[in-house]
């Protein structure tokens, strides 16, 4: 009967394989509208004026700018600081900032509309990208040791400079929202594709100055979020907000294609720097490590994923002597924003293409010099985090290597350039640091007569919360999955378990349920069968309808951080794991191409082992993307390639074969020992990729997307 | 933005000859097939200004064939323009006498787009990035322009007058594509920004000692230069690969760069049999 | 205009504009929501349908040009009620996750021959993007329901 690590059938799977799962689009209310954004033409500039046609017939349009926002509220997106407009007011920051809202009942004739608006500009000089930005919006140090020291012990200074691109998040289902006005006219309920809607409800109350009871969002099935839905929706929703209380009628807003690229964030693009000391037997002493990360117009999330960014910016290392510095710089760029792995991918790209250099130039074998310096239990960390149980960096590196060396198949003559390369890496679960004691999450169970409903803010986007949620707390209570059902995630029913990002959803809201389901079982007294589970469950409710169990984080046992100093643990724990990438480059086209992906990775324990999977090979192959096909072009500080046809990701005829190995090594603390999954997998495989490539071509390339004309310039370079 | 579908005509005939009498009485009319190029533009909302009158071509079945004559000893393969990319898969006519057409068009955008891409929309839609385009130029292809006056053959080295612009009135259709395969081993490589979905970086086709390029110049070209080398006896790469800078123009854009084509499309050159010796 | 189609085995008459879209018609007016939008560009593959029996992007197909043909979509792949073999396998080996790209991902599998290598499955679905799985899922998913061996 036990369920968890059994592939029991996806939650709502049935729903979507039918056709019958409603996404945003899908839906509809009386006497509803439809909103569209007037954006900035220009990347920098004060708004003279916005001239509205007096031509053209205004009649049946809803009109709203940032004097619409009500006496109350703020027209600001509640974030990290208060700097992001909803609507801009007399300055343009970035390209595609939104100006104006527009609405009609036709949704052919905003097009018409829009022709007929005008806005003028006086134009200020912009900064179009991390190479000439100076305005710092954030910077971090992490210090251990004493680095003077470190490098007066090193034989050798190894330095290297490593850059990533921005990456769109490209779920299939773009950005919407409905906004529903209430019949009182203080109230409001939008219904939307996202992945935090107490994220949601927090911007909206701000924008609108209403309290959390007159505020109700309601998440529908999402189209694949990957970080994409985590901020962003709180804009989208707001404007959707303001068009429905202006016109009084529901109002949808659903981007197309070219505006959800062009308007929406990206990951951060990175300029990574090492200058490392290291012993002629491959030990490293010193690290000197400096992040930058572009952080477009606005701060939006960028100061917490500079925060991951940095923790990881070392890799899975051991050194006596570290400083990372990590800067988020501003430019009059869109804001770029949360993607799965939250600045982790990028440093681990820069560290482990540095670990490669680092062996080249000592002579030592890469895995070797990995070996000798990965993390074992017992080691600390830059924050000076002491890392014991659950430290798997040597085992998932064996593992890889066994199981690629295993399916090596013999080599072709057909002129095709190979290579093999690795990278190992490290994921922190949940929020850094003091994160996640600051969210107090809080989720629970509703007892009924007829079964378990959860009660959790977590949102299903595709990565399985409701299944494996269901399925940790069918174990907990001994009962069968099938007894448990998801309430929706709308904030009017369920409690704020914090953001659906991080990892946590598993690791953190998984092991608040698992609470909630004790302490349910606490209350009921002893049972022994699912049968006498249900008898003693309607005795306990009586004659009441149902009760609710409501259980919030708690700190596991004697986690410690400073965050001004940016010491201590900064994760209860972290995945481990290691990508072994195989790559054939074409001589005569300069393609590169991944055409196997080992992923071995220690995840605690696979609650779902098929849904783990999806995770990693999922993850995995939003990073060969990245790696290999995926580039923002960006033109005047718009992207110049906003559609599919242009913005390249991997199609079937595009992707490796991807082999995955889940390693499990228990987290004392998370349900039935359960670790991070989501991030974790888009860690490894640029590095691994870009290090194939290496070996493949002895070209040394410290840029990603390693796009055919890159791989070309720098063949030729040689 | 999308275009708003609400201004758009769409004029059906149910015959060619009604067809082709729209297309004279009528101005403005743009022939519409399978609509893999058209439709893209509508929903992005950037066709061309005063595009809004289409003419159904979808229903004419009698532009549906592929036949197969003898020339001499040379096969004539004759396309009608509503021949889909999935019909030159899956014809053996096709597969037996110019199997590079069949390879083109397997590597045409997907499943979706081959099974309602036609060779006549892939020709009138002028793109120098069609895939279709250099394998046709690299065989003896005449287009087939109808009208009420009557049909004119055109060459299709004469049609295309410069990007995406050709000799073609607005009163006349293409109605078939003629090609007769010169002897020779057929090659073809598309080089895209992916290995399916994809828009081409370069292509080139050869049959013989007869080449054709694609992405490289405002419209499909034939290596001229490269041929005229070739046919004069010539065979050192190095030669071959310099005379190419004059037969192509690659140009930068959000895809790729002029170097990359220029580069790319030497090295395919010297993948031909002719330099491989 | 009057467009008179077969839409999952039922006749079906809708009045249309002259460039509707297939997708907006069956979306709209047919009331079927199965089939998605993401990108209107033919480039994604979610709004795949079939026509005539064979797979097309429903965003750049004009409804007027479907007069008398025969349509599928997600809603009429199975009897009601019931699971068609894709949609089982693809429920049962985790081929759908978000699932926005799964109607579309079921009906181009169905256009693929019995016993289907893995190239062949691959070639097949080239024209449908999925960013959640990595597309392992599917396959096996395609290959469990079509019966290609491992």
């Amino acid at each position: 009967m036990k369920c968890v690590g059994k592939n029991v059938l996806r939650a709502e799977g049935e729903d979507k394989v039918t056709g019958r799962a409603k996404y945003i689009d899908d839906l509809s209310f009386p006497g509803m509208i439809y909103g569209h954004t007037v954006r900035s033409s220009v990347a920098r500039g004060r708004i003279l004026s916005v001239a509205r046609d007096p031509a053209f017939d205004w009649g049946g349009f809803t009109l709203v700018d940032h004097r619409a926002i009500p006496p109350g509220g703020r027209n600001i997106v509640a974030m990290i600081v208060e700097d992001q407009p909803f609507l801009a007011v007399d300055e343009v920051r970035h390209r595609e900032e939104p100006i104006l809202l527009i609405a009609h009942a036709d949704p052919e004739r905003l097009a018409e509309a829009v022709a007929h608006i005008e806005v003028h500009y006086a134009p200020e000089p912009a900064v179009l990208d991390l190479e000439h930005a100076t305005t710092v919006l954030k910077e971090l140090t992490i210090s251990k040791g004493d680095l003077e020291q470190g490098f007066a012990q090193a034989d050798r200074v190894v330095e290297g400079s490593y850059f990533t691109g921005a990456q769109e998040q490209l779920y299939i289902e773009p950005n919407g929202v409905i906004a529903v006005p209430g019949v009182d006219g203080k109230s409001i309920t939008v219904y939307g594709s996202m992945q935090c809607p107490y994220y949601v409800q927090r911007a909206l109350r701000l924008l609108l100055g209403l309290d959390e009871t007159q505020v109700r969002v309601v998440q529908t099935t999402t189209g694949g979020g990957f970080g994409g839905k985590e901020e962003y929706p709180s804009i989208l929703a707001g404007h959707a907000a303001l068009l429905a209380c202006a016109a009084g009628r529901p109002v949808k807003m659903v981007y197309d294609r070219l505006e959800d690229l062009v308007a929406t964030t990206k990951r951060h693009p990175a300029r990574i720097r090492h200058r490392t000391g290291v012993q002629r037997d491959g030990t490293l002493v010193a690290m000197e490590i400096e992040v930058d990360l572009d952080g477009g117009a606005y701060v939006t999330l960028s100061p917490v994923v500079l925060s991951r960014a940095s923790i990881h910016a070392t890799g899975p290392y051991r050194a006596p002597h570290v400083r990372v510095r990590g800067r988020v710089l501003q430019t009059n760029t869109p804001p770029t924003g949360a993607f799965r792995g939250f600045g982790a991918p990028q440093s681990q790209f820069g560290i482990e293409l540095h670990m490669d250099r680092i062996a080249e130039e000592l002579g030592i074998d890469p895995v070797a010099l990995r070996q000798k310096n990965l993390y074992a239990s017992g080691d600390v960390t830059a924050t000076g985090q002491r890392l014991d149980g659950s430290v798997s960096a040597h085992e998932v590196l064996e593992r890889a290597l066994q199981r690629h060396v295993k399916k090596k198949r013999p080599k072709k003559k057909d002129g095709l350039l190979r290579g093999t390369g690795v990278a190992t890496f490290f994921h922190g679960s949940g929020f850094t640091g003091g994160g996640e004691v600051k969210l107090a999450s809080r989720a629970g169970i509703e007892l009924t007569p007829r079964n378990v409903r959860l009660l959790v803010g977590s949102t299903e986007i595709g990565q399985g919360t409701r299944t494996m949620h269901a399925q940790i707390v069918a174990d907990t209570l001994a009962i069968p999955y099938e007894w448990v059902e998801t309430a929706d995630p709308d904030t009017a029913r369920v409690p704020d378990s914090g953001p659906t990002v991080a990892s946590r959803t598993c690791m953190v809201v998984g092991r608040i349920l698992q609470r909630a389901a004790l302490d349910l079982q606490q209350a009921l007294g002893p049972y022994r069968t699912p049968d006498e589970f249900r008898r003693r469950s309607r005795k306990l409710l009586a004659k009441r309808p149902a009760l609710q169990f409501i259980a919030q984080y708690d700190r596991p046992g004697d986690i410690r951080w400073d965050d001004a100093t940016y010491q201590g643990d900064a994760y209860g724990a972290y995945a481990w794991g290691c990508n072994i990438a195989d790559v054939e480059v074409d001589p005569i086209t300069y393609q590169a191409r991944c055409t196997r992906l080992t992923a071995v990775i220690d995840i605690g324990k696979a609650i779902h082992p098929l849904l783990a999977c999806g995770q990693i090979e999922g993850g995995s192959l939003q990073a060969v993307g990245w790696a290999l096909y995926e580039e923002v072009v960006m033109r005047d500080g718009r992207m110049a390639n906003g559609q599919l046809t242009n913005y390249i990701i991997p199609t079937t005829l595009d992707t490796p074969e991807i082999l995955v190995e889940l390693v499990e090594n228990p987290y004392p603390h998370g349900p039935f020992g359960a670790k991070g999954v989501g991030e974790c997998p888009v860690d490894g495989p640029a590095a691994a990729i870009l290090n194939a490539i290496r070996q493949a071509t002895g070209v040394r390339l410290n840029a990603i997307p390693a796009t055919p004309e890159k791989i070309m310039q720098a063949m030729d370079a040689r | 933005m999308k275009s708003p579908v609400r201004q758009f005509e769409l004029l059906r005939p149910r015959t060619l000859r009604e067809a082709l009498t729209m297309l004279h009485n009528e101005s403005g009319l743009v022939p519409l097939a399978g609509g893999t190029d058209l439709l893209v533009l509508m929903n992005a909302g950037t066709l061309p200004r005063g595009t809004h009158r289409f003419l159904d071509l979808w229903g004419l079945d009698e532009l549906r064939s592929i036949r197969r004559t003898l020339i001499g000893r040379r096969p004539q393969l004759v396309f009608g323009a509503l021949t889909t990319f999935t019909d030159c898969i899956s014809s053996r006519t096709v597969l037996r006498d110019l199997p590079i057409l069949a390879q083109a068009a397997r590597e045409v955008g997907g499943p979706q787009i081959q099974n309602r891409g036609t060779l006549g929309g892939n020709i009138g839609n002028a793109s120098p990035a069609a895939d279709s385009l250099p394998v046709l130029r690299a065989a003896d292809t005449e287009l087939v322009l109808s009208s009420v006056a009557g049909e004119r053959r055109i060459p299709l080295a004469d049609y295309f007058t410069g990007y995406r612009t050709s000799v073609r009135r607005s009163d006349e259709l293409i109605t078939a594509i003629e090609v007769l395969v010169p002897p020779g081993k057929q090659s073809f490589r598309k080089v895209g920004t992916r290995a399916a979905q994809a828009i081409s970086k370069v292509v080139l086709a050869a049959i013989g000692k007869r080449i054709a390029l694609g992405s490289v110049a405002p419209t499909v070209v034939r290596a001229t230069s490269v041929e005229r080398y070739l046919a004069a006896g010539g065979s050192e790469f190095e030669t071959a690969r310099e005379l190419l800078t004059d037969d192509i123009h690659p140009i930068d854009d959000i895809r790729s760069t002029a170097a990359y084509r220029l580069r790319v499309a030497q090295n395919l050159l010297g993948q031909l049999p002719t330099f491989q010796r | 205009m009057k467009i008179t189609l077969t839409l999952n085995r039922k006749r079906r008459t809708v009045d249309v504009s002259p460039l509707e879209r297939l997708l907006d018609t069956l979306r709209g007016a047919l009331g079927l929501t199965g089939t998605k939008e993401g990108c209107g560009e033919g480039e994604c593959g979610a709004c795949t349908v079939l026509l005539d029996g064979k797979p097309v992007n429903s965003c750049l197909v004009p409804t007027a040009q479907c007069s008398g043909a025969a349509i599928t979509t997600i809603e009429g792949l199975a009897p009601r009620g019931k699971l068609h073999k894709l949609q089982r396998a693809f429920l049962e080996c985790g081929g759908a996750q978000c699932g926005i790209c799964t109607p579309g991902m079921i009906l181009a599998a169905s256009a693929l021959p019995d016993r289907p290598t893995r190239e062949q499955i691959r070639t097949g679905l080239a024209g449908n993007l999925c960013r959640c799985t990595g597309y392992e899922k599917i396959y096996d998913a395609v290959g469990v329901a079509l019966g290609t061996k491992k």
